[in-house]
């Protein structure tokens, strides 16, 4: 299992510098970032300046090697908008990121199983036929229109809730977050709810599938032969074997929730990462697109690796294999 | 003393095709430790019948008449709670595929100490205790080491034993056993058949043993039963059954055995299609297929029981003697 996981991390090593170059030069082309940085009036002198302060006059591969250098010390160069650090932008955007992403993973979590569990348990009630109807629309409803609907009606009709910003943070246990405040919570509340809308959806169906497939299991039949009460039949019998494909999708799609959680802190206004690439894209910035881009795949394979681990404890029958590369 | 007394059972299935009369009108009855093979093609209503008896038939199947009485006492008559009460203590049943009966993802003493603390309060330890010795007895050797595996871990053959010892653990006074040998190779099949036998005679347990096989229940079976499209149509005796067959469907089952008495020897098909139960003939379900029928079967024949307790459900039995 060690070397398993210590090659895993080698080819993430791997991978995350592939990235880091595919980006590098993705970013030069799409534009200049000189053009954006100075304002049109600027004189010869100036921009020449300019240019040289940022490293722009050299060629693109001695730049690259240049940051190459500063990132194996950690060092991934500085924003050519804010003129801060490319890491300490983006660790200062990450907590944001990282609490929505959680509360929607949570929702997920706790709207998707019982509702799932549910419609499998009882396919042809009428509830658990809504519940079907609703995850269909939840995974073909635009998120960014989902989005403006909900602050429509929770935060401009009905007045419930704020509908952009984070709200007030607090320190608890070391951590600062607006997860600890009942304001926090309250901003929090309608783009977690947003961006877990696929994935409650997707639990559902997940969870409503792996009911009506394990129930018909010899394994459901033989454990209320052997006389156990139902709850203990679904709780246990029932549940362990549908939440190995849950967790593992789960964990998949918890890298998806802070990469792409894009258009929801767009559109709810959420200073997050995803807000954060967005406007250096725009703006060309290219040491935090970079930089962002290297950390979110460290984040999938980080990830994909934790899901891996927490597979083979659920599901006895898989070991960890080192599968070679 | 009767132990199991199944009157006049029908279980159908309401589907949307239109009704699956799986079990239509079956009777029979077992005493204590008596064994008896319950045979017929698939989709004859063998397990069926034996899921009526447990009580978990699947919606959208029903039992619609007739009683089951267990020890004198008419199991419709009971709650959900007793009758949970009595699946896997007083009557247990075991599965076709040792593969998928055991859940994957708990270990034996898991899966076995749960079935001993659902019908009894008693400590883990003790629990433990009784399944490490329930292991013991069916032959699974290092029980303690075995307890902690998971079902992937051991063989068919060990999976199957195990589901032998839960069905124990609790002393059933019936076991409803749904060909617990199909997916099992030919010696393995001979020591499970053992195993349950031995348990059985030493706890006097009634045993159904659901088969396609005559030859295994011919050296098992004290009697046998002949299941065709939903009802018994032949039963008596397992020696009469097997050696002088009335039923011309039993005749064609044991034309098919090569011999009788070969163990594990698989039925090939007797001509025709197994029926749809969807579309059962008038009259005798077994008209189309029978090389004996004439207009009179056109009606349904009714129960006829010789002296010897000999019954079948035809109105032209036959007489031959199978070759020994
Ligand atoms: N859930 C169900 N819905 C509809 N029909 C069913 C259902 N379960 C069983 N049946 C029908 O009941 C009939 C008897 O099935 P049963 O499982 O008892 O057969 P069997 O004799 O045990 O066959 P096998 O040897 O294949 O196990 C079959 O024709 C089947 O189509
Ligand atoms: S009743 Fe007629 S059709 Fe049915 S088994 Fe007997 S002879 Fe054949
Ligand atoms: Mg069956």
């Amino acid at each position: 299992m060690t070397a398993f996981i210590i090659r895993r991390l080698l080819q993430a090593v791997l991978v995350v510098f592939l990235m880091s170059g595919i980006v590098f030069f993705g970013v030069n082309v799409i534009g200049d970032p000189v053009d954006m940085l100075i304002s049109p009036d600027a004189d010869q002198d100036e921009i020449a300046r300019t240019i040289e302060a940022l490293g722009l006059d050299r060629p693109i591969g001695e730049q690259y090697l240049y940051f190459l250098k500063g990132v194996a010390t950690g060092d991934f160069g500085k924003s050519f908008i804010f003129g801060e650090p490319a890491l300490k932008l983006i660790l200062q955007h990450m907590p944001a990121t990282v609490e929505l992403a959680l509360l929607s993973l949570l929702m997920a979590i706790v709207f998707g199983i019982p509702l799932g569990l549910y419609a499998g348990l009882y396919p042809d009630r009428k509830v658990s036929k809504g519940i079907v109807a609703g995850s269909i629309l939840g995974f073909s409803l635009p998120t960014f229109w989902v989005g403006l609907m909900m602050i429509m009606l929770f935060a401009v009709i009905l007045g419930w809730l704020p509908s952009t910003g984070r709200g007030d943070t607090a320190v608890f246990l070391g951590i600062e977050s607006s997860l600890w405040t009942r304001d926090g919570l309250s901003h929090l509340f309608l783009p977690a709810l947003n961006l877990a809308l696929t994935n409650i959806s997707l639990v559902i169906r997940l969870t409503r599938a792996g009911v009506r497939e394990a129930m018909h299991q010899d394994y459901i039949k033989f454990a209320r032969a052997k006389g156990l009460p139902e709850s203990r039949v679904i709780s246990v019998h029932l549940m362990k074997n549908i939440l190995i494909p849950i967790v593992t999708v789960l964990g998949l799609e918890f890298g998806g929730l802070l990469a792409f959680s894009v258009v929801t802190e767009s559109i709810f206004a959420w200073p997050g990462m995803g807000k954060l690439l967005i406007d250096s894209l725009l703006q060309l910035d290219r040491p935090v697109v970079v930089a962002y881009l290297m950390i979110i795949v460290l984040f999938f394979v980080v990830i994909n690796l934790v899901v891996d681990i927490l597979y083979s404890i659920l599901d006895p029958r898989v070991r960890l294999r080192d599968q070679g590369a | 003393m009767t132990v199991i007394s199944v009157e006049g059972l029908k279980t159908h299935f309401l589907t949307r095709a239109g009704v699956v009369r799986a079990v239509d009108g079956v009777s029979f009855s077992l005493d204590r430790g008596e064994v008896m093979g319950l045979v017929g093609e698939s989709g004859s209503g063998k397990s069926v019948t034996g899921f009526s008896i447990i009580g978990l038939v699947d919606a959208p199947g029903k039992i619609v008449d007739g009683s089951i009485f267990f020890h004198g006492d008419d199991l419709s008559k009971l709650s959900a709670r007793q009758m949970q009460a009595l699946r896997g203590s007083r009557i247990a049943m075991i599965f076709q595929d040792p593969m998928m009966t055991l859940n994957p993802v708990l270990r034996i003493d898991t899966q076995m100490i749960e079935a001993i603390r659902a019908h009894e309060k008693v400590s883990r330890k003790e629990a433990w205790t009784r399944a490490r010795d329930g292991l013991a007895q069916v032959g699974i050797p290092s029980p303690e080491q075995r307890l902690r595996a998971y079902p992937h871990q051991l063989s068919g053959g060990m999976r199957q034993r195990v589901a032998i010892a839960i069905a124990f653990l609790n002393n059933p006074d019936l076991l409803i056993a749904d060909e617990p040998t199909t997916a099992l190779d030919v010696t393995i099949q001979a020591q499970i058949v053992h195993v349950a036998q031995k348990l059985c005679r030493e706890r006097g347990t009634a045993l159904i043993w659901i088969t396609h096989d005559l030859a295994v229940v011919a050296g098992l079976a004290d009697r046998i039963a002949v299941m065709y499209a939903g009802r018994i149509v032949e039963a008596g005796d397992t020696d009469d059954v097997i050696d002088h067959p009335r039923h011309p469907y039993t005749v064609g089952l044991l034309g098919s055995v090569p011999s009788a008495n070969q163990r594990g020897q698989r039925l090939t098909q007797i001509p025709g299609m197994t029926p749809n139960m969807l579309a059962l003939p008038e009259g005798c379900a077994f008209r189309d297929r029978c090389t004996h029928s004439d207009n009179q079967c056109s009606k349904a024949p009714q129960v006829s029981t010789d002296e010897r307790g000999h019954a079948i459900r035809c109105f032209h039995p036959q007489y031959v003697k199978t070759p020994a």
